[in-house]
């Protein structure tokens, strides 16, 4: 398979005042199209800064990040959301979805940054939802739904607009062990059959057991990778 | 506008705080649409067409010094001059001296002058005809019931009469209405009386006339003729001071009350409480929002329609809050004055009072909105998402 997601030589340096902190150092990875990859490590040891840099929602101090051959880590900010938009799908371990609208228009929000219009909007969410198997909690507001549904929710939105690459942030974090294995389930049918490249971190070894593959980061450096299946 | 319906969702996320937030601004705008069509009536006051075409000449010293009837005749010889007709304050009351009643001794050729009073030829004829007789507005006559054929007893507070008593007596035979409504409110209130009964019954006016009121044949000639008129009593004991209608009353109300500076400032109260109230709803509103509009970054939204959305937000709530309290003035208005019996004459809102309203709508949401917006637009997403 070829390369999805390549990072080389990637550092990432926060400055707190006068104080620089380097979180990253020095990567390189690959992660193939198609793969689900689970991300795992300590506290404190750079997980979602990396997978931030992943998903474009940040850029490296150093080297380069390209996905599907796309050097992300040039684009300036108002590119970056774009290229965000139409290429990656996040999920989050807080479901944060917008209390004030209903499931169905939750999922449609990626839409409204498409040329779609408010007919194939609904149709869309609607088959997202359908996909995640909430299409009787469409017009349900977050408050009346479940942890598992409302993450579940949110992975319909992350998938609404067809993106390549989904980039999930300790997706089960928050929930029991039933909910969180029906959302592990669904991760892996999106990978499996939907060919969605899927990045999780976890710190759960368990959920990292529905992944392909398993790499460990520790103090921003990435440490021998275990191969699962 | 697809984006609408977020807006809409955004701002009533917290119902209370924004109904509580509505319910100022409809408060301020209705106080806006009230006083400033208030303003505009007074400001509309001796505007009409027909009043560029009239030119009042006064004493130049006071206006209750009084001028002599002679000057008139020369008046009317001033090149430019098409009619000259003159007037005298009888200074009346009803029943008792505080119902004031705008009384008016008046040439016969007065009314004349005036084509936005409207009465109906036969009460036209009647009035001419009857040296007793006298005319009263629509709304004076309805306040105090006074049908034709009444005797209207009347109190002077200057002029006696032959016997010596300052209580008078006319017989009314005309209602006079104006034409337009909105300016009416001068002439539903007047009370004409014949000059001749007037100069002939007391001793004390003698031939004198307290303002002439010109019509110039040409709009355009209307200053040279003023300066004309009051050229033939230079360096006289009677000079006199000659200006068009709409100067005129514009003065004369000025002494009065000077409406605009009033209401300029009351509103600027209003709407400096307006600003910082709204401006905390909004701050707080997107302050709340942090994490939500995070995840709106995260999506794909750009930074510049997170700000477009703000500010949308903030001029929608003006929007709706503005358009509601001048939409409760307009319907109020109506009312209230019919129901008063047109004893209050509230003035309906007119365009430049939409216009302004709503410029001031939009401006006031774009100020309010502009540093949460700004902040917003500014937000850093990963620390955002970070602090959950
Ligand atoms: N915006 C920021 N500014 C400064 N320092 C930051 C910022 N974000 C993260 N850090 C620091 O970078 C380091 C790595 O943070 P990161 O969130 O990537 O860790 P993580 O592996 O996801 O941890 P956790 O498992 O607790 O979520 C931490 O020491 C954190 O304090
Ligand atoms: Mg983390």
């Amino acid at each position: 398979m070829t390369a999805l997601v390549e990072i080389r030589n990637v550092s990432k340096v926060y400055t707190r005042g006068t104080q620089k902190v380097e979180v990253l150092h020095h990567i390189d990875l690959d992660i193939a199209s198609g793969d689900f990859l689970a991300l795992m490590g300590p506290s404190g040891s750079g997980k979602t800064t990396l997978l931030n840099l992943i998903g474009g929602l940040d850029s490296p101090t150093e080297g380069s990040v390209t996905v599907a051959g796309q050097r992300i880590d040039k684009l300036g900010q108002g590119a970056l959301s774009k290229w965000r938009a139409s290429n990656v799908g996040f999920i989050f371990q807080v479901y944060n979805l917008l209390p004030m609208l209903s499931a169905q228009k939750n999922v449609e929000l990626p839409l409204l940054l498409t040329k779609f219009g408010a007919a194939q909007r609904r149709k869309n969410a609607a088959i997202a939802l359908q996909l995640v198997g909430l299409a009787d909690r469409a017009t349900h507001r977050p408050t009346e739904l479940s942890g598992g549904q409302q993450q579940r929710v949110a992975i319909a939105r992350a998938i609404v607009s067809d993106p390549m690459l989904l980039v999930c942030d300790e997706p089960t974090g928050d929930l029991d062990r039933q909910s969180a294995e029906d959302v592990l389930r669904l991760l892996q049918t999106l990978n499996r059959d939907h060919g969605k490249t899927i990045v999780m971190v976890t710190h759960d070894p368990k959920a990292a057991e529905y992944a392909r593959h398993t790499l460990h980061l520790d103090k921003g450096t990435l440490v021998e990778a275990a191969q699962a299946a | 506008m697809k984006y609408f319906h977020l807006i809409w969702a955004s701002l009533f996320r917290r119902k209370t705080r924004t109904i509580l937030t509505l319910v100022s601004i409809v408060a301020a705008f209705l106080l806006f649409g009230l006083l400033d069509a208030v303003r505009d009536s007074f400001a509309q006051a001796g505007h009409s067409a027909a009043g560029v075409q009239r030119l009042q000449t006064g004493s130049r010293l006071s206006f209750i010094q009084t001028l002599p009837q002679a000057l008139g005749a020369q008046i009317e010889t001033v090149p430019g001059v098409k009619a000259v007709a003159y007037a005298n304050w009888f200074g009346g009351a009803y029943q008792d001296p505080h119902k004031q009643v705008f009384t008016f001794a008046v040439s016969p050729n007065y009314l004349d002058m005036y084509p936005e009073i409207e009465i109906s030829p036969e009460q036209h004829k009647a009035f001419d005809e009857t040296p007793t007789g006298a005319v009263a507005g629509e709304v004076i006559a309805k306040r105090y019931g006074w049908k034709i054929g009444d005797k209207i007893p009347l109190q002077s507070q200057i002029f006696p009469n032959k016997e010596g008593s300052k209580n008078w007596s006319f017989d009314l035979v005309g209602i006079l209405r104006a034409k337009d409504r909105k300016s009416g409110g001068f002439f539903d209130g007047l009370f004409l009386l014949h000059w001749r009964n007037f100069d002939e019954t007391t001793p004390y006016n003698r031939g004198t006339v307290g303002w002439y009121v010109t019509r110039v044949a040409d709009v355009n000639q209307a200053d040279r003729v003023a300066k004309a008129i009051d050229a033939l009593s230079a360096n006289s004991d009677h000079e006199t001071k000659t200006q068009t209608e709409q100067a005129a009353t514009a003065s004369w109300m000025k002494q009065l009350v000077d409406i605009g500076l009033l209401v300029g400032s009351i509103m600027g109260a209003v709407f400096f409480t307006l600003l910082l109230l709204t401006g905390n709803t909004m701050m707080q509103a997107v302050r709340e929002r942090t994490s939500e509009i995070a995840v709106l970054r995260t999506i794909g939204f750009s930074s510049v329609s997170v700000l477009g959305m703000v500010l949308a937000e903030s001029v929608l709530l003006l929007l709706l809050g503005g358009l509601v309290g001048l939409g409760l003035v307009s319907v109020l208005a109506p009312v209230i004055t019919e129901a008063s019996g047109r004893v209050v004459n509230l003035p309906s809102v007119g365009a430049s009072s939409w216009i302004l309203g709503l410029g001031l709508m939009l401006a006031i949401g774009l100020l309010v909105g502009a540093l949460p917006a700004w902040r917003a637009m500014r937000l850093n997403v990963v620390a955002a998402l970070a602090a959950g």
